[in-house]
């Protein structure tokens, strides 16, 4: 029997543009978690939610989603910053994170969840856009443009926040910020204004993951407890907190997906992605006892 | 010559590309009063973490009581009788002052018996290791209501009542008065005089002078100088390290 | 009072509110009722590793389908075996399955148990964090397993035939499945409270308030934790085994549901985690508070009251409903006789 080729380089192609998409929707864990030490459970969440958005402005208005989701960034970045202020007074100020600031996203997260069910229903909803139903064809390569689009759209949002984090002022000092508070603050630099600030760009991101999830596939609000696992383990695996290593682990991902799924069934999708997270905690020395 | 108590060779640990320890070799004689010294950053703590079990060195071989560590958990450790106070306390904040103590009592000692603790064992012991500190009267308060003084107490009368052989005193004495460090080092002195062998990490110079039978120096991961603490002072390498202290 | 003694009078306080159910000849009391005790055993079993260790388990749902779908396995057996053993050894099979309940308790816990201990093992060694982001994925990854298995139905479900009555005893199944769980609940509690006053409870409440220190005193924190871990899950998966005779079909989107991951939590944190009465309070309060929502507007409604009661109390009220009154009532040190209870609130 011969090694179906063409299905083969077509999962992989899928899965790179997969895992695009998947750094999109990481790199607001990679900031939050990575960078900040803050377990946001509640991100897929907001992705979610962010997702919705663009559903309603897609029906009610014909907006493209993904302008929606940048029309939305402002709001979206406001509420990343009231969410990390209560999380900040709740927790953070009094040491609680371990326990209380987990119940507490898990709480967001279980909330988001209900009342998008409340209000929208467990039925599927998908956006209408030009390059949704078109395929490019090179002879046997697939390209479907609503994997395309969010492909570039990712990378280009990935490569504006490196640059910002490594070129600007307050994107040096979140990374300090993680680092050494104390020496940051001597730099006459707010360490929980920084924070609140690398936090709210993290929601924001969110806003974007969500238009680029709704135009790759349709969905129900139960569909953010699916990528928990992938995004802490692509965050993980991709060194905490780097963005290079966040698409590197994102490409990974996606490409062992696709091909997991293209030859085994999409039913198992989410246990690729939970064999990855075991794999790469089990890679990470016994001997670490927090950062 | 007797075989030393704590023997570290060729210990290294890394941390990344910072090279944290680098080579240190050091033996402890049982019921030798021994100091470490070093500025910030020299790899005291780093050391100490190594010994006790926290952090497991990269390179090199800890042996204590002629068995060898390497791999062994830091708990494991303590049942063999090497405790460890640390540099920042870390009491168990919902635990009353005595319960403190008692879980070394419940988790170290009681492995070396072949009967639980009675209740009234365990409470003439937390009494005892709490007097010894002058804590006997916050033993039914919280953490949260102590001194940072009181705290800094309570961190080393729980490594006692772990029962060591070897106590590590990572800088118990920072903030106390002239006074409390004299009442310190002579309470070290007299569990010394029990047996009990007793390495101090301190700055406190006075302190480190009148409790070492030896000091050791340790500068960016080396250890450049050891011996008698009155030569070891003098030494021109040592100077040139704390220039300015 | 001591832990036996502890047990026969919880043991008499349950008969006692079994007895009083019956006065009312009404079942629906005993299906609301199975209820909101399947929620105490889940909430007393949350704790032991949230509360007292303070290692969070987001995927209770896995260890309560766990031990659901025991109980499933165990029922399909007999036809099972039928179709595909030799005709002795079926008929052995099918008189010895499905055994009764309180075996299927037993081994639903011993099932989910292990699952416990080999996530613990897997993932214990490493910060808090990961065992709790390792628990979600678990419950997504279990039920991905279950959904594709179609020996126990798949996504499609199974039927679990309920007997009538238990003719031995004399009463309608589902009070037997009251009493049986009533039972469970005296277990759990006693089991916790037994923990709080032990040597144990010592170890995990210096767990829960520094590892770190934990160990340097000669706390073995992993195997403890792994015990509370094993212990956790090994209670869900027993809440969970009476579970398809009490409903009758069971599909994963139910077995899996998103109230047992939140009530698990919820129940806990709003009661107060610091004892065994806190898991208590919360559940009685909170399952009853949902049966009444579920009844009066709707389910879905009555989880986002759940969930919104969790973030609130989270923010605002940290030790939850017995922090509070340990907060208002003056503070008297208790029996002097016996060992002041080692967990406490901060």
């Amino acid at each position: 029997m011969d090694f179906p080729v063409q299905l083969f380089i077509n999962a992989l192609i899928a899965g790179i543009l997969l895992g695009g998409f998947y750094a999109a929707v990481t790199v607001g864990i990679s900031i939050s978690f990575g960078i900040l030490d803050i377990v946001n459970i509640a991100h897929p969440a907001f992705i979610i939610l962010g997702s919705y958005i663009a559903y309603i402005a897609n029906q009610r208005l014909g907006l493209d989603p993904i302008l929606t989701s940048i029309l939305v960034l402002p709001a979206f970045y406001y509420l990343g910053s009231l969410v990390y202020q209560v999380y900040y007074l709740s927790f953070e100020k009094r040491g609680q994170e371990a326990l209380r600031g987990l119940a507490f996203f898990f709480g967001l997260l279980f909330v988001t969840e209900v009342a998008l069910i409340l209000v929208f229903g467990v039925d599927y909803r998908y956006v209408q856009a030009g390059y949704i139903d078109t395929t490019l064809r090179f002879g046997f390569f697939d390209l479907p443009l609503r994997m395309v689009v969010p492909f570039v759209v990712s990378m280009l949002m990935l490569g504006g926040l490196q640059l910002f984090l490594s070129k600007t002022f307050t994107g040096r000092a979140i990374n300090a910020v993680a680092q050494d508070q104390l020496a940051l603050s001597l730099m006459a630099a707010d360490p929980i204004r920084i924070k609140r600030i690398a936090f709210a760009i993290s929601i924001a991101t969110a806003s974007v993951a969500g238009a680029l999830l709704i135009v790759i596939q349709p969905v129900e609000p139960s569909v953010g407890r699916e990528y928990i696992g992938r995004v802490f383990a692509i965050c993980v695996l991709g060194g905490m907190g780097s963005l290079p290593g966040t698409v590197i682990a994102a490409l990974l991902l996606g490409i062992v997906e696709s091909i997991t799924s293209t030859f085994y069934g999409p039913s198992w999708a989410p246990a690729v992605a939970f064999g990855f997270l075991l794999l790469t905690l089990a890679v990470r020395p016994s001997g670490i006892m927090g950062r | 010559m007797t075989e030393p108590l704590l023997k570290i060779t060729n210990v290294g640990k890394r941390f990344g590309g910072f090279v944290a320890l680098d080579g240190i070799n050091l033996d402890v004689a049982p019921g030798e009063r021994l100091g470490l010294i070093g500025p910030n950053g020299s790899g005291k703590s780093t050391l100490v973490n190594c010994m006790s079990g926290t952090l497991h060195n990269d390179t090199g071989t800890v042996t204590f009581d002629g068995k060898p560590m390497n791999g062994l958990q830091a708990h494991e450790r303590t049942h063999m009788g090497l405790a460890r106070s640390f540099q920042l306390p870390r009491p168990f904040h919902s635990l009353t002052v005595a319960e403190n103590l008692r879980v070394p009592l419940l988790y170290t000692v009681r492995i070396r018996r072949d009967v639980p603790h009675t209740k009234d064992e365990m409470d003439h012991r937390c009494h005892e290791v709490l007097s010894l500190v002058s804590l006997q009267h916050k033993a039914n308060r919280l953490p949260k209501d102590l001194t940072q003084v009181e705290m800094r107490k309570l961190e080393l009368a729980r490594a006692m009542a772990a029962d060591p052989k070897l106590l590590i005193a990572d800088e118990a004495m920072a903030g106390l008065s002239g006074s409390e460090v004299k009442d310190i080092v002579a309470l070290l002195i007299r569990l010394n005089e029990r047996g009990i062998t007793i390495i101090l990490i301190e700055h406190i110079m006075a302190a480190v002078m009148s409790f070492s039978q030896r000091l050791v120096v340790l500068v960016s991961g080396k250890m450049i100088a050891e011996g008698d603490p009155q030569d070891v002072i003098r030494d021109p390498e040592v100077e040139k390290a704390y220039l300015g202290q | 009072m001591r832990t036996w003694q502890f047990f026969l009078v919880s043991l008499a306080v349950a008969l006692a509110v079994f007895f009083a159910a019956r006065l009312y000849q009404n079942d629906y009391l005993f299906f609301a009722g199975y209820v909101v005790l399947q929620f105490i055993v889940l909430a007393t079993a949350w704790n032991i590793l949230g509360g007292y260790c303070g290692y969070v388990n987001f995927g209770s749902a896995a260890f309560f389908a766990i031990g659901a779908y025991t109980t499933v396995v165990m029922t399909k057996l007999p036809a099972f075996a039928n179709r595909n053993l030799p005709p002795e050894i079926a008929s052995f099979v099918g008189s010895i399955t499905p055994p009764p309940i309180p075996v299927l308790i037993v081994l639903g816990g011993l099932v989910a148990g292990l699952v416990g201990l080999g996530t613990g093992y897997l993932t214990l060694r490493l910060r808090g964090v990961f065992f709790a982001i390792a628990t979600l994925a678990l419950a997504v990854v279990l039920q991905t397993l279950i959904v594709n298995w179609d020996f126990v139905g798949g996504s499609r479900g199974a039927y679990v035939i309920r007997p009538a009555t238990v003719a031995w005893l004399g009463i309608g199944y589902i009070e037997y499945l009251f009493l049986v769980m009533l039972v469970l609940v005296v277990v759990s509690l006693t089991t916790a409270r037994a923990i709080e006053r032990s040597r144990l409870g010592y170890g995990f409440a210096t767990i829960r308030d520094d590892e770190l220190a934990a160990e340097a005193s000669g706390v073995p924190t992993l195997r403890l934790k792994l015990v509370a871990t094993t212990l956790s899950g090994a209670f869900m998966g027993m809440a969970g085994a009476p579970f398809p005779y009490y409903i009758g079909f069971l599909e994963p989107s139910s077995a899996f549901g998103l109230a047992y991951a939140v009530n698990a939590i919820a129940m806990p944190m709003i009661g107060g985690t610091t004892s065994w009465v806190g898991p208590l309070v919360g559940a009685v309060l909170l399952g009853t508070l949902q049966q009444l929502a579920t009844v009066t507007i709707s389910s879905a409604v009555s989880l986002l009251i759940v969930g919104l009661l969790l973030v609130f109390f989270v923010i605002i009220a940290p030790n939850g409903i017995i922090g509070w009154f340990q907060y208002f009532s003056s503070r008297k040190s208790t029996d002097l006789k016996e060992q002041p209870a080692p967990v406490k609130s901060s």
